[in-house]
């Protein structure tokens, strides 16, 4: 399970996150919407350590990762997986050794057993003989195919997944979230999704949360997020350019 | 006026402050886990071969030249006083203790720093290094380490090799251009040359790779914004590193001239 308490973060007196609360049951899948820039990313990253709050808790399977060792930090690493937005696949290494990144470093397993396990991982998000291509050579899609592969040959705990539909035309985009779906029925991992695209969350979410100024401002099923009568979910739900949001920002 | 001139003031001090801090933080790492196992060792040979194989024609060019116009330089001065014949100790003296560090680091501080800022700038954008984080490897052990190692380790043998090559350009003035003799050109160079000049002139050069790595390595990790901001960032790591080893040299020659009178 995942749980954040009043969890508060500024970026040069910007407040980001300020006090934001967040229970995520352990198996399921919840999608985080809110406005491009309102700290969705940012939690993410709290969520698996790389930032540090500046007062607040973020506890995964009971452990809280603000003051976790170095040591025992990257031990829990090894159990969260992102998909970052843009893949952040690595340039200078082949499809193969990024997907086989965590085993290469962590687990010192034989090269047949590592490719065994990229060719598994790779399989699972339905690609083939892509081994050895470069991530400059694979296309938007493709990419964040791989990432997704990468995030499950570690075999993961916890998908974290920062705007998995961004940038890849309908199709694809239908595709990952049929991955996202179908990898949450197959690994029965704990996912966390980041997105402001409502078809895509509608289609994979068992819960839905919203952020807004820092703060989860509603959580619900997908049905109980559509039927809100919370005018700032109802406004950013269906795409409305005129409503509380825009209104507060003058 | 006034507030506007203070405020720049200590803006200024702040960021240097800021700059240094967070430097020294990164050498204090880089240096620890530089002894910390896993060692990567197929990185450290793949930077050796980038900063070091990679840099040898542009290093033997600029070498080369420097002997030529140094040679070409002191002749002009030592013919009208009829001194040629040291033209070959003055080369030798100061391509070995000066100009061969310097130049050398110079040069692999435009080639290959600014190269290292704008990939880790670029990582940094793209979240790369945030997915190494996420993946339990710590990006300076992954990133920093193996080019910090390479530069201290291949700095010193590139400046070996670029005071054999600019004492070769000076060779090929005096003795074909100036008809010198070769047997006299050499015999003078090394009874000019002592091996704490040779020393002097490479401990420096260890310290010069350390300060190209570690300067282009934290402006690259802490590039922000995009494409600009990589440009930006590799811009201020040529400027700071070309700085810091000039004022690193001077540094070196004092400390050096009290040591080694």
């Amino acid at each position: 399970m995942i749980e954040i308490k009043e969890l508060y973060k500024s970026f040069n007196s910007h407040q980001v996150l300020s006090g934001l609360n967040l229970k995520i049951q352990k198996g399921s899948t919840c999608v985080i919407i809110g406005r491009s820039g309102c700290g969705k990313s940012v939690l993410l990253k709290h969520i698996v350590g790389i930032l540090r709050p500046d007062s607040g808790k973020v506890f995964v399977d009971g452990k809280d990762v603000t003051s976790l060792k170095d040591k025992e930090l990257n031990a829990l690493r090894l159990k969260i997986s992102i998909v970052f937005q843009g893949g952040a696949l690595f340039d200078s290494l082949n499809v193969a050794e990024n997907v086989g990144f965590g085993l290469i470093e962590h687990q010192h397993i034989g090269h047949k057993e590592l490719m065994e396990r990229v060719r598994e991982s790779l399989a699972l998000v339905d690609l083939r003989g892509v081994e050895e291509m470069m991530p400059s050579s694979l296309s938007g899609g493709m990419k964040k195919r791989v990432a997704l592969a990468r995030a499950i040959c570690i075999k993961p705990d916890i998908i974290l997944y920062d705007e998995p539909t961004t940038g890849v035309d309908p199709i694809t985009a239908d595709s990952i979230n049929e991955l996202i779906k179908s990898l949450h029925d197959k690994l029965k991992v704990t996912a966390v999704v980041v997105t402001h695209d409502m078809k895509s969350a509608y289609r994979v979410a068992d819960r839905i949360a919203m952020m807004y100024q820092g703060k989860i401002i509603a959580e619900g099923s997908p049905q109980e997020i559509q039927q809100t009568q919370n005018p700032v979910v109802h406004q950013f739900i269906n795409g409305l350019s005129q409503g509380p949001i825009t209104e507060s920002l003058g | 006026m006034i507030s506007g001139f203070l405020s720049h003031i200590g803006r200024m001090t702040l960021s240097f402050l800021f700059f240094a801090g967070g430097l020294a933080n990164l050498s204090g790492q880089a240096i620890y886990l530089s002894f910390v196992p896993p060692f990567h060792k197929g990185r450290f040979f793949e930077q050796i071969k980038k900063a070091g194989c990679d840099s040898l024609p542009i290093v033997s060019l600029v070498a080369l030249f420097i002997g030529f116009i140094f040679a070409l330089q002191t002749a002009y001065f030592m013919q009208r006083i009829g001194s040629e014949m040291y033209i070959a100790s003055l080369v030798a003296l100061s391509i070995v203790r000066e100009l061969g560090p310097v130049i050398t680091a110079l040069v692999v501080a435009g080639r290959v720093g600014a190269s290292i800022t704008a990939e880790l700038g670029s990582m940094q954008v793209t979240e790369q290094i945030d997915a190494l984080e996420t993946l339990a490897s710590n990006p300076i052990k992954y990133l920093v380490v193996p080019r910090f190692l390479a530069l201290s380790i291949v700095l010193p043998l590139l400046t070996l090799y670029a005071d054999i090559i600019g004492i070769m350009g000076s060779y090929i003035i005096c003795v074909f251009k100036l008809g010198i003799s070769s047997s006299l050109y050499l015999h003078v160079t090394f009874d000019a040359l002592l091996y704490k000049d040779l020393f002097t002139g490479l401990v420096k050069t260890i310290f010069f790779g350390m300060l190209i790595a570690l300067v282009s390595c934290y402006e690259g990790f802490n590039v922000e914004g995009g494409a600009e901001g990589v440009g930006r960032a590799t811009t201020r790591s040529v400027v700071f590193t070309f700085i810091m080893i000039i004022a690193a040299d001077c540094f070196f020659t004092a400390i050096f001239y009290f040591i080694f009178p």
